[in-house]
């Protein structure tokens, strides 16, 4: 018996009514703490993190590429797990998640290889180079819009979940491949310059914005997952009484 | 008769070859599209040697994966259509070994050719000979990984009308390291560096794939033979 009431907490995660329900407490902090970290983050970086020796004002893009590159790396795990989480224990919820994360990681990795093109340009020379860790950022823009034409293409709503679930599973051996790349191969693309060991390669008034726009952005993408899957869980439930209730008495918010 | 782990592979293997010789005139497709568009390829750039010994490992790797793609869509189409793929389903016994069995056949019918006959393509791109026996090599061990992870792409999108466009969209990604590792072994041996480094990933790739690549085609078809 206690065993079972451990994992409550789990199960009850797969229910879209308790979802909504406790997500409309979340989102005015979650806003705020969202707001507050990107706007520290940018302004901080773009006026008065110190300039950089060699590349001058125009490395401050960093503070836009480098969160939108991380976010669509841990997106793709995000979207990953939902998935086999959906496909082991059949929970609606997890496919809601799935399909919310794959946009979003689409959108993330499109600003962070068009943010990457535009700081080439004045620092490499060039928009585009056929390095190892760009062209594996490229490959995993391709495995988001290969899981959106999958999921698209099906008619039927479950198994265009399954189906997805399975193909993102698929293509999660990518993204260690992505991770690594710029240490196996010698590149034009720098290697990592956070790293879990030692001390990052980055001056710290540099590296501190650095942080603070990556936590808000981790931040921004929880806050639009949640959105984009409370928008998703009342368009599968409309037919349920809570949905009702909730559209058509505003005031009734339990 | 004996049923051990292998005994659903040998079964599936023969019976999918012996399918394949009935048809013994589509084995010539493949190699046909491979002679035809590497031909395209002077024609498209510049017919100067210089230029296309230097194009010619990836352009036969390329389209030696093209060529597979094309040939993968209809894996399991047949199977799915007469029912037979619901009897392996639902069949006690492990249903990793028909699948590897099948994808075995196409390799088999499909990869092996290329393989064999990529020298004559070499011949006609300028390929050096240092790049001959790497180019077979990767071919060989390539077009097995490429079969396998293509049958992950025919199994997802076996239910749907679509044609080949999404099949491609989907496992293009996929196929990407196995188009590296495979151009990069002729590449550097034609550079004159030692490429058997480059091989063995190329067969740990493979090694990975035959892993992993059946446990997706297992779920993708359950999934489809619900539909």
């Amino acid at each position: 018996m206690t065993s079972n009431r451990k994992w409550t907490w789990f199960h009850r995660l797969g229910s879209p009514r308790w979802f909504y329900h406790k997500t409309s407490q979340w989102l005015p902090w979650l806003s705020i703490v969202t707001g507050a970290l990107l706007i520290t983050g940018l302004v901080w970086g773009l006026a008065y993190a110190p300039e950089d020796a060699r590349q001058g004002n125009s490395f401050r893009i960093i503070y836009l590429h480098v969160p939108a590159s991380v976010l669509a790396l841990a997106g793709y795990y995000v979207m990953a797990i939902a998935g086999a989480v959906g496909l082991i224990w059949k929970m609606k919820l997890a496919y809601i998640v799935m399909r919310a994360a794959a946009p979003l990681g689409a959108a993330l990795t499109f600003i962070a290889l068009f943010t990457g093109a535009v700081w080439g340009k004045p620092t490499w020379g060039t928009y585009w180079v056929w390095d190892a860790r760009i062209t594996s950022m490229l490959i995993l823009l391709f495995l988001y819009l290969g899981v959106l034409a999958l999921r698209n293409a099906y008619n039927s709503y479950e198994a265009a979940n399954k189906s997805s679930a399975i193909l993102s599973l698929v293509g999660t051996v990518n993204i260690p491949i992505i991770y690594k790349s710029v240490d196996w191969w010698q590149t034009l693309h720098q290697p990592a310059t956070i790293k879990f060991t030692g001390a990052p390669s980055m001056h710290p008034d540099m590296f501190a914005p650095l942080l603070v726009m990556i936590v808000g952005f981790y931040s921004f993408y929880a806050l639009v997952l949640i959105l984009y899957s409370r928008a998703e869980v009342l368009q599968r439930e409309q037919k349920s009484s809570w949905v009702r209730e909730l559209v058509t008495d505003k005031r009734d918010r339990r | 008769m004996t049923s051990g782990y292998h005994s659903g592979f040998i079964a599936h293997f023969s019976r999918d070859v012996l399918l394949h010789y009935r048809r013994r005139s589509d084995l010539a497709r493949p190699l046909v599209f491979f002679i035809i568009t590497s031909t395209l390829v002077p024609l498209g750039v510049v017919p100067e040697p210089a230029t296309l010994a230097t194009l010619a490992p990836g352009i036969i790797w390329i389209i030696a994966l093209l060529a597979t793609l094309l040939s993968i869509e209809n894996l399991f189409a047949e199977d799915w259509q007469d029912g037979t793929l619901e009897q392996m389903l639902i069949s006690p016994n492990l249903l990793v070994m028909p699948i590897l069995g099948k994808v075995a056949a196409h390799w088999l019918m499909v990869g092996l050719p290329l393989t064999l006959i990529s020298p004559l393509i070499a011949m006609m791109l300028y390929l050096p000979a240092e790049g001959l026996l790497p180019m077979l090599l990767s071919l060989a061990l390539g077009t097995a990984a490429l079969s396998l992870v293509g049958a992950v792409g025919a199994a997802l999108t076996l239910p749907l009308q679509q044609g080949g466009m999404l099949l491609a969209l989907l496992v293009m990604p996929l196929y990407t390291p196995i188009l590296i590792f495979g151009s990069a072994t002729v590449q550097s041996a034609i550079d004159g560096l030692v490429w058997s480094g480059t091989l063995a990933t190329l067969t740990a790739v493979l090694a990975l794939a035959i892993a992993l690549c059946p446990l997706a085609i297992i779920g993708a078809l359950r999934l489809s033979s619900e539909y």
